[in-house]
């Protein structure tokens, strides 16, 4: 089952004047329910503008946005079910912070729901022990806190909502690597505990190499590729060409191959680096007991 | 103009209008040397104090224990203040609240007017630091229509036309992307080897680290770890403890040596690795 379906999307803007643009270009997509979708490209490739149009920020100029099989904007009195099915957080989401305790910003969402104080209550508490938010932070003011701990804070408010697809644009830009680490865990044990479909905008092929289970590739306004994790880096000599850096074992590996080495196309991460060359030195140590 | 930086002893909490410590010691005893026409990259978790230090720098913060000098400037000295953020300049990370005028070329121009620079000479200095930073064709352009990479440039260009010894930058890559953050890593380097301006680089990107002469790991307001990258990241189990990442290149290297493979543990390029890899099977 698909639940989000793009049909020929194509978004322009600033039309009729000199700044027309293209910024998504005839875009087919088929996001199945429950996946772990990647999103990678430039600056400027057109993920921001897709991801915006999933849950109705922005209007196609042309061709459908699906939910469930159904068009998202044929009934716009239905549109503020779609925002809460359909999460999204945003780049740097804690400058969206606003309210006087980490309680009560997390709780923003669920109340708009209009859901019963005592489902709120259980659901900020879930969410903050799937974040990491211990119980007496949850009483502190937000603005308090660490720009890691507000990030938390920021993308637990989406949760809370408990939509069925989560999207976060770049969710941890400017952490230093733990606190990258256990932001995509924390997204990893959202998706185990609900089941949602997870779409993750980033610029770290690492990062997505790791977490991802499918990569959708944009450029200049289209879909490059959309495919599993392996089969996108076996094509890293076409990634480089168009300008992403594909993990640095991955181009280590390349080298390798090229070097005559028999190691596997599609390494993406260290560990498969490592088993790969360790049986293939216990390979040669056979080899060499012949 | 060659200028040594110096923390002794620094120490830094921050305080109220009485003096009252309103926050935990941030910075703690720190010592350290930065020669001039080095490139230095800092590491260190978030909250580790490393833009804290990179503040004592300039004399945005002025220590509350300790000294920091610049060059023979104490930065607690109010009449050295000038003069000091003409020597050091800070790109930080969000080129957005950088940038103040509306043409590139003037917003270039503001530091050295503020100066006091002669005009001819400013439109001289502006000229070269725009070249510099190979951003001279977008002179007349409005800073929005420019990219996260090209603005950053921007940024840095308006540091360069003021003529100073040191620029340090407070991950002045976390918000670009992939091609945003080679541009300004290949500015960086041109500026500290063929300018001989001092880099003092604050990044959480490992593979930009390792371009650097000399890594300093911060890790709860003093050095956990100062020395060649090589060195540096050959420490894997510290660096990890310290939330830090290390190369893949040289964590696969580190993982390989576990299993009892002979390697090297000073590899941190993608050359050096692939290199030794080969040997194994020649």
């Amino acid at each position: 089952m698909a639940v989000i379906e793009v049909k020929d999307l194509t978004y322009r803007y600033g039309i009729g004047t000199p700044f027309e643009k293209t910024a998504v270009d005839h875009v087919q997509l088929t996001i199945p329910t429950g996946a772990y979708v990647g999103i990678i490209g430039h600056t400027g490739s057109g993920k921001s503008t897709l991801i915006q149009h999933l849950n109705g920020l922005l209007q196609p100029t042309e061709g459908t946005v699906m939910l469930d099989g159904k068009d998202i904007w044929a009934d716009k009195a239905e549109m503020r079910q779609v925002r809460f099915r359909v999460g999204l957080v945003f780049q740097y989401p804690e400058y969206q912070i606003f309210e006087e305790t980490v309680f009560r910003d997390i709780a923003f969402g669920p109340k708009n729901m209009g859901l019963s104080e005592d489902e709120i209550h259980a659901r900020v508490k879930e969410i903050a022990g799937i974040v990491g938010i211990s119980d007496d932070m949850l009483e502190h003011s937000p603005f308090l806190l660490s720009g890691g701990q507000k990030r938390r804070v920021a993308i637990a408010g989406v949760m809370a909502m408990r939509p069925e697809v989560l999207i976060l644009d770049e969710p941890t830009a400017g952490l230093d690597p733990r606190g990258r680490e256990e932001i995509l865990c924390e997204i990893d044990l959202y998706r185990k505990k609900t089941g949602a479909t997870i779409l993750l905008v980033s610029h770290s092929m690492e990062d997505v190499a790791r977490h991802a289970e499918h990569i959708l590739v944009m450029n200049k306004g289209s879909v490059f590729c959309y495919d599993t994790v392996q089969r996108v880096f076996s094509r890293a000599g076409e990634l480089q060409k168009i300008g992403l850096a594909v993990p640095q074992i991955t181009r280590v590996c390349a080298a390798l191959r090229q070097n005559g080495l028999a190691i596997d196309e599609n390494i993406y991460t260290v560990e498969q680096a490592k088993e790969q060359l360790l049986k293939l030195l216990r390979q040669k140590g056979v080899n060499r007991g012949c | 103009m060659k200028i040594r930086i110096q923390a002794e002893d620094l120490s830094f909490h921050y305080t109220d209008e009485e003096d009252n410590a309103i926050s935990p010691e941030i910075l703690k005893d720190l010592s350290l040397t930065l020669e001039a026409g080095s490139f230095v990259a800092v590491l260190g978790a978030n909250g580790c104090g490393k833009s804290t230090f990179a503040k004592h720098m300039n004399g945005i913060l002025i220590p509350t224990g300790g000294k920091m000098l610049i060059g023979e400037m104490d930065t607690a000295d109010e009449r050295y203040a000038y003069d000091i953020r003409q020597h050091v300049g800070m790109v930080f990370q969000n080129p957005d609240n950088q940038i103040v005028a509306t043409i590139v070329e003037e917003d270039v121009a503001f530091g050295s007017e503020n100066l006091g620079v002669p005009p001819e000479e400013i439109r001289q200095r502006v000229d070269d630091a725009l070249k510099a930073v190979d951003m001279y064709a977008y002179r007349m352009h409005a800073p929005s229509q420019l990219s996260g990479g090209q603005k950053q440039r921007v940024a840095i260009a308006g540091i360069i036309a003021m003529r100073p010894s040191c620029i340090v930058l407070d991950e002045p890559t976390a918000m670009l992307d992939p091609k945003g953050r080679q541009e300004i890593m290949k500015t960086i380097r041109m500026l500290n080897q063929e300018y001989g301006i001092t880099i003092v680089l604050i990044t959480h990107y490992m593979e930009e680290a390792v371009q650097a002469d000399r890594v300093i790991v911060m890790g709860d307001g003093n050095v956990l770890l100062d020395d060649v990258p090589e060195e540096v990241f050959s420490h894997v189990e510290e660096m990890k403890q310290a939330g830090l990442d290390v190369p893949q290149v040289t964590e696969l290297v580190y993982e390989l040596q576990k299993s009892g493979v002979q390697l090297d543990s000073r590899i941190i390029t993608e050359e050096a690795c692939t290199k030794a890899l080969l040997e194994l099977f020649a």
